[in-house]
């Protein structure tokens, strides 16, 4: 029917964009003479005398620059939907989730929500260090819109989550910070609204917690409530979410099924060319030095590996100083986020001399590709004991097929795992059934 | 009709976000919060002097202090006049009770937007709640130091008039003369942290120039009027008169100009907070 099509969609979002308006300070000469840092104080002055008397917020710099966190972004979902959120950094999914949850207003655009919202952007909002472990489940109940009824109903179970039985009336400020993730947590996990909001929230706690919660977070969904959910935790996103929304510098660049955005989430890394330059790699941590310059990988057209085939990658080197037991390490992520194996030079069969500078190249020969088909990564580090010296995340996306006319394991996917482990069968003992 | 209930259940909550959507339900929104409101008090007052080694004792020291200071200079040194026979500590308590109320809950007010950070840049929930509930706590100190005026009472074997019936009212005109500036504070230092500086400069200054330390008929009549431009001249003469009765005489022109200055503060500050509310998270 017509009319339970249009009530099945909760969240409607038409068209939304949010500007930011962020100062730049213009680079003063090499030479900084009295006068100018002078000048340059009364101009600042004048400025934001100005925008105080015009009632515009005071943005520090001399330059002005416009940011579109998002822009022109729409999109519906239906109730008992589960939407992953991804996308890279300055994305604009906080952004988003912000607008959604009424915390900041769009520039332009309009969102009608039908539903009770409770938003989970940070675990332990409002948390008070002086406050006991009691106090503060009530506190932080009533700050994400639980009433003190349904807070006492459910406190018994909010406390044997957060498994802090024995102190529940210490102060928080004296919890490890285990316990604290693991309460904050625990009340979070015990909101019941219509449509729940949660913003890269699992990355905290330890596994075994963060397994608990993903798992009270699949039961909430399964309940047939809406859940949106930014993480970066690939694997969370696709154990939760059949569906998922990709954001790319403020717009979304596509919307379907989580393997399908996922797998274009990685190509939008690189797709690989014959070589990957290294050098002001975007995908760089921050901090490491560029030591790293280039990588190559062996792939068959349509950035394809075969599985059970070899595959060689090479790395490009240059160490402007010397480096004692360098350890190249080569990283394959899964398209879920989990880390299948790692190849480290160091630990497996290699001819790296024991202190290396300079340019240069190795080479990396996997005899037999362990992955069953379907999108995979790769991540670089480079190591000396006890040290990282360069590290470069998910930077290559390739595809893992069977090769046609190879041994017929065709029926193989990915829903099997993501390892291909060679083995052999043998009956060892049968008895036949007359028939 | 079955259309229309199966698109809209009819307790199901539809929610709008456009840019400069003033809601529509402003009050109905803030009373649906009222909860959030009572539990952020009760965290003020609870954690207000916890790991102080006097705790609550502070808020009666405090204004007991100050009360002896002030009878010193201005009822010992300057040999300023009582109302009647009113003893002197009694008269600079009745007006150091409304004083300390009102600064400490403008002061207070004013930080408490930028001290919660985290709620206001994580949680949606009408911003006015935060400077509101530091209020109470202000209010709660009071309930507290009024106890050294009965105390101060009985020892004076003073026995306050039955005016002392109408002081919830001036307790009240005493909390939204502060909450009017302590709204507009609160919401423009946000934008501009000068303001952070500014209130408690104006906090200090208005000590000496509010009747705090001496009686409002010290001052020349002719400039009652211009006087009573400060509004808590009004609300600490009604408190006067209230527990001092007697001498203490309201002077009613002036509490009239009192009244409005508070009322058009409090609209003011509103205002101007609703108005800014909405740009809170990003500029905070």
């Amino acid at each position: 029917m017509n009319g339970d099509d249009v009530s099945d969609i909760v969240i409607q979002a038409e068209h939304i964009s949010k500007k930011y308006t962020i100062g730049h300070q213009s680079k003063h000469g090499r030479y900084v003479a009295l006068r100018d840092v002078l000048v340059q104080g009364a101009r600042t002055f004048i400025h934001k005398t100005r925008d105080l008397l015009q009632g515009k917020p005071i943005i520090q710099g001399t330059n002005l620059e416009e940011i579109w966190a998002l822009r022109d972004v729409s999109f519906e979902v239906r109730r008992g939907e589960a939407v992953g959120i991804i996308g890279r950094n300055g994305a604009g999914k906080s952004t988003l989730l912000k607008i959604l949850s009424r915390i900041t207003e769009p520039t332009s655009g309009r969102v009608t929500i039908r539903g009770r919202v409770a938003s989970l952007l940070e675990v332990g909002t409002g948390f008070h260090a002086e406050l006991t472990g009691r106090e503060n489940i009530f506190l932080n109940g009533a700050i994400l819109g639980m009433s003190r009824q349904e807070i006492k109903r459910k406190f018994d179970e909010i406390v044997a989550f957060a498994e802090i039985e024995k102190f529940l009336d210490t102060p928080v400020k004296r919890y490890s910070s285990g316990m604290y993730v693991r309460l904050a947590f625990a009340v979070a996990a015990h909101l019941e609204p219509e449509i729940l909001i949660v913003d890269e929230v699992l990355a905290v706690g330890d596994a075994a917690f963060q397994m608990k919660c993903l798992g009270k977070m699949g039961a909430v969904a399964s309940e047939g409530r809406t859940v949106l959910f930014v993480s970066h935790n690939m694997g969370a996103i696709s154990t939760l979410c059949s569906r998922s929304m990709l954001l790319f510098n403020g717009q979304i660049m596509e919307d379907g099924t989580t393997d399908r955005v996922m797998a274009s989430y990685f190509s939008t890394g690189k797709t690989v060319s014959d070589e990957i330059c290294l050098l002001n790699h975007p995908n760089r941590t921050p901090g490491y030095e560029q030591l790293l310059t280039k990588i190559a990988l062996g792939l068959n057209p349509g950035n394809v590996a075969y599985c059970g085939q070899p595959l060689a990658i090479e790395l490009h080197y240059y160490f402007p100083s010397l480096i004692t037991i360098p350890q190249f390490v080569i990283i394959f992520h899964a398209a879920s986020g989990i880390r299948v194996f790692s190849l480290v030079s160091d630990y497996q069969q290699n001819n790296v001399p024991k202190s290396l500078q300079g340019e240069g190249s190795i080479i990396c020969n996997i005899p037999r590709l362990p992955l069953l088909p379907g999108n995979y990564f790769i991540s670089l580090r480079l190591w000396k004991p006890g040290q990282k010296l360069d590290e470069i995340e998910n930077l290559v996306a390739f595809q893992v097929e069977w090769l046609r006319g190879g041994t017929g394991q065709f029926n193989w996917d990915s829903s099997l795992g993501v390892v291909y482990v060679e083995a052999n069968w043998q009956v060892t003992a049968h008895v036949q059934q007359r028939i | 009709m079955s259309m229309q209930s199966s698109a809209f259940a009819s307790d199901e909550h539809v929610l709008v976000i456009e840019p400069g959507r003033s809601a529509k339900h402003y009050w109905a929104d803030l009373w649906s919060f009222r909860e959030l409101f009572f539990i952020l008090a009760w965290r003020d007052i609870s954690v207000r002097y916890k790991q102080t080694i006097i705790g609550v004792a502070w808020a009666i020291l405090r204004p007991f202090l100050t009360m002896v200071v002030f009878t010193v200079i201005f009822g010992g040194l300057a040999k300023l006049p009582s109302d009647g026979n009113t003893p002197y500590p009694l008269l600079v308590f009745a007006g150091m009770l409304p004083w300390t109320l009102f600064s400490t809950s403008l002061s207070d007010s004013t930080n408490s937007l930028i001290s919660n950070v985290n709620l206001v840049s994580k949680i949606y929930f009408p911003r006015i709640i935060v400077p509101v509930a530091t209020v109470m706590t202000a209010f709660v100190d009071f309930l507290i130091s009024s106890t050294i005026l009965l105390g101060m009472m009985v020892y004076y074997k003073f026995s306050p008039p039955w005016n002392i019936l109408c002081l919830p009212a001036f307790i009240l005109l005493a909390v939204l003369a502060s909450l009017g500036p302590g709204l507009w504070a609160s919401a423009l230092v946000v934008k501009y942290r000068d303001f952070r500086y500014v209130i408690p400069f104006i906090v200090q200054f208005g000590l000496y120039i509010s009747p705090v330390g001496f009686s409002t008929q010290a001052v020349t009549f002719k400039w009652r009027l211009l006087y009573s431009l400060n509004p808590m001249v009004g609300v600490i003469d009604g408190f006067r008169w209230c527990l001092l009765g007697g001498e203490s005489r309201i002077y009613w022109p002036g509490f009239l100009l009192s009244l409005g200055i508070v009322a058009l503060f409090l609209w003011l500050g509103i205002s101007r907070f609703r108005k800014m509310e909405k740009s809170f998270a990003d500029l905070i």
